[in-house]
């Protein structure tokens, strides 16, 4: 890729500061990954892997108990040094996001219209009378009749709701789209129309997202590039095709495995047996060891760093070799 | 149903339960014991037989209690007539109506002053939580929500007559009973001290308990993280998203109060000397006045139902979510 990255994520680490005498959860450490104008990060892994709070990281909006270090530079600059009202005026505006299971991500007593104009005047982005006009285009854009910007949440469907949500989200035009797991609390037509939907809007408005989900077959058909996390850790990370035909991490290989492949109806459903460790009790070596069925001696002893498996491909595993 | 209609429906229901609290006040003072007639005359005078049934008579007593007397006595009602008081010798009404604006300007101050400033350090406890001033604020509130009326009343007034030098009780001084109240404010304004004193305490601690933990609710919601991915600073995410939903319970629990006004003065006049219509209730009370107390009883419950029509109202109002069912 010719252009410099939208969003370039290094080294990112964040912990929990926990209530019982000085206690840390490490729930990120030391994630790194490029976002480019207009492409789609996947970002994979089983629940609690740390996928929310890298996003929540990088807009610096984790409560006070967290502690964020590393560097996340957005069109160059590094947001991690702004100053909070520095970091406010850029929220929404070069990155907006679409919360996990987004049932009460809107006000309830909040007409839906007014929550999507509030987000555009805040910034000055125009005067309240266009802004009017824009909520209007941005609920047409996202197949909601205009009329509705009236009503209030619980007047909308779920299905509904998220489409609100998203076009907020799209309301001061960002460059990047967070959408955490955007579509969990949906029934499966209704998520089909809303993933639809954001592949519409991105090849319309040329915005980069960086998606989460556990839809593997989703990661397959929306996404150009893919993270895949296990307990705080980048294991394997490379572009779609490859990490789809090619993967080096057995943990990346143990959930492609426990995804049923369409292709071949009847396959087994392989699913990885135990669980993800404690994050105050992380194995010393590597954090895959104990649930890994390729493990050897010295996986215990020693952490696996991410290297290059093949240019723009890296995984984080002992068996892996360098170029 | 539209939500006028489910109003219309609220405020029906509220007749009807006026119409059981009539009911019950009719019969649970027939049913209790004394003669009206010796009541009113007094229990030394000697009267004829004669002449105590033509005062039965006068007073509809010889007739059958229902329905001839059951009718009659809701019509008198329905015409703002209570009858007479045994130990005043005026129309209820009337005593009922004079005293009702003391206590209501004693109530209104002191619920005022709680509400605005129980929600004022609700919120800043709730939005600070866990620092020195949230500790303080909850240990405070916990303590005078459960101190008695009448014992912090005793305290105050003690310590607010002997170190101030605050008048011990009465609406206005003696010098200036009778006079209209707003020719006498100075006065009236250094009698209402320590009542409101007592009462702003006593309702603040209620007032900014649910105010904290409703806004503790309220911020942990998922919109309130949307508001702040907006850019939104932590006022305007307190102001425009919190408030609106914390203030719901809030709402409901001061129409409640509203409807507690009258007997929640007995204890705060009695400890004052203040004349309003606590203090008129416990006079009729030790003195055995049943017209005064069926009076009384009829506005209490009158009180509370409004309130809580009000409470409903208020709430339809407010929250959108609220369906017609
Ligand atoms: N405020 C917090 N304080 C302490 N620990 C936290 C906090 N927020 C998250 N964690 C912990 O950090 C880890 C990562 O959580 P996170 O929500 O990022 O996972 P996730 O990958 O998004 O999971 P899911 O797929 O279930 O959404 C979890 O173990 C979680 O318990
Ligand atoms: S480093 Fe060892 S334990 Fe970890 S994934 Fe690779 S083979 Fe398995
Ligand atoms: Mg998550």
């Amino acid at each position: 890729m010719s252009e410099p990255p939208l969003l370039r994520v290094r080294h990112l680490t964040t912990e929990f500061l926990l209530a019982d005498a000085g206690q840390r959860a490490r729930a990120v450490e030391d994630v790194s990954f490029d976002v480019y104008p207009g492409q789609t990060v996947g970002l994979v892994g089983e629940s609690g892997c740390g996928k929310t709070t890298v996003l929540m990281s990088i807009l610096r909006l984790l409560p006070a108990n967290a502690e964020i270090r590393g560097q996340v530079f957005f069109r160059g600059i590094d947001l991690l040094t702004l100053t909070e009202r520095q970091m406010r005026e850029r929220r929404w505006k070069d990155i907006s996001i679409v919360f996990q299971g987004a049932m009460n991500a809107l006000n309830p007593v909040m007409r839906v219209g007014e929550q999507i104009r509030e987000a555009i005047t805040l910034h000055g982005l125009m005067p309240p009378n266009e802004a009017e006009v824009r909520v209007g285009e941005l609920l047409e854009l996202v197949g909601i009749p205009k009329e509705r910007g009236a009503q209030y949440p619980f007047q909308y469907s779920g299905g509904m709701r998220q489409r609100a949500m998203i076009a907020m989200a799209l309301a001061c035009s960002p460059g990047l789209l967070f959408a955490d797991e955007p579509t969990t609390a949906l029934d499966v037509m209704v998520q089909a129309q809303i993933l639809e939907l954001l592949q519409g809007i991105q090849r319309k408005l040329g915005l980069a997202i960086v998606l989460v989900t556990h839809d593997l077959g989703v990661v397959a058909e929306m996404c150009d590039t893919v993270v895949v996390m296990y307990s705080g850790k980048v294991v394997e990370y490379g572009p779609v095709d490859v990490i789809f035909n090619a993967p080096q991490h057995p943990y990346t290989q143990n959930l492609l495995q426990a995804f049923p492949d369409l292709a071949r109806p009847g396959t087994v459903l392989a699913c990885i047996p135990g669980a993800p460790p404690r994050l105050t009790d992380l194995p010393p070596g590597c954090r895959f060891a104990p649930r890994c069925p390729a493990r050897m001696q010295w996986c215990d002893a020693e952490v696996p760093i991410l290297r290059e498996v093949q240019p723009a491909h890296f995984a984080a595993c002992h068996l892996v070799k360098d170029v | 149903m539209s939500r006028g209609g489910m109003l219309g429906r609220k405020v029906l229901f509220s007749l009807l339960t006026i119409f059981v609290v009539l009911v019950i006040n009719f019969v649970l003072f027939r049913v209790l014991p004394g003669d009206p007639v010796r009541a009113v005359i007094g229990r030394n005078v000697k009267l004829s037989a004669e002449a105590q049934q033509t005062l039965r008579e006068q007073f509809g007593l010889d007739k059958p209690i229902f329905p001839d007397q059951f009718l009659d006595t809701l019509g008198q009602w329905a015409r703002g007539n209570l009858g007479i008081s045994w130990s005043l010798r005026r129309p209820v009404a009337e005593i009922l109506a004079a005293k009702l604006w003391n206590t209501l300007l004693l109530i209104g101050l002191g619920q005022v002053l709680s509400i605005v400033l129980g929600i004022l350090l609700g919120l800043l406890a709730g939005w600070k939580r866990k620092t020195p001033f949230d500790v303080f604020a909850l240990t405070f509130s916990l303590i005078a929500w459960a101190t008695p009326t009448f014992w912090l009343g005793i305290i105050l007034l003690a310590a607010g007559s002997t170190w101030l030098g605050l008048p011990t009780g009465g609406l206005v001084s003696p010098e200036n009973v009778g006079k209209p109240l707003y020719t006498v404010l100075p006065d009236l304004a250094r009698h209402l001290v320590l009542p409101t004193l007592t009462l702003t305490i006593l309702y603040l601690g209620e007032y900014m308990l649910i105010m904290r933990s409703s806004i503790l609710e309220v911020l942990s919601e998922d919109y309130i993280l949307t508001a702040k991915a907006k850019g939104m600073t932590p006022w305007q995410v307190l102001w425009k998203h919190a408030l609106k939903n914390a203030m719901l319970p809030i709402v409901t629990l001061i129409a409640l109060n509203l409807g507690f006004t009258v007997s929640g003065a007995i204890y705060i006049e009695t400890v004052f000397s203040y004349d309003g219509l606590g203090k008129l209730f416990q006079t009729a009370l030790v003195k055995q006045d049943y017209p005064l107390l069926q009076g009384a009883f009829l506005l209490l419950a009158v009180s509370v139902i409004a309130a809580n029509l009000l409470a409903d109202v208020l709430y339809v109002l407010l929250d959108p979510r609220v369906k017609p069912t």
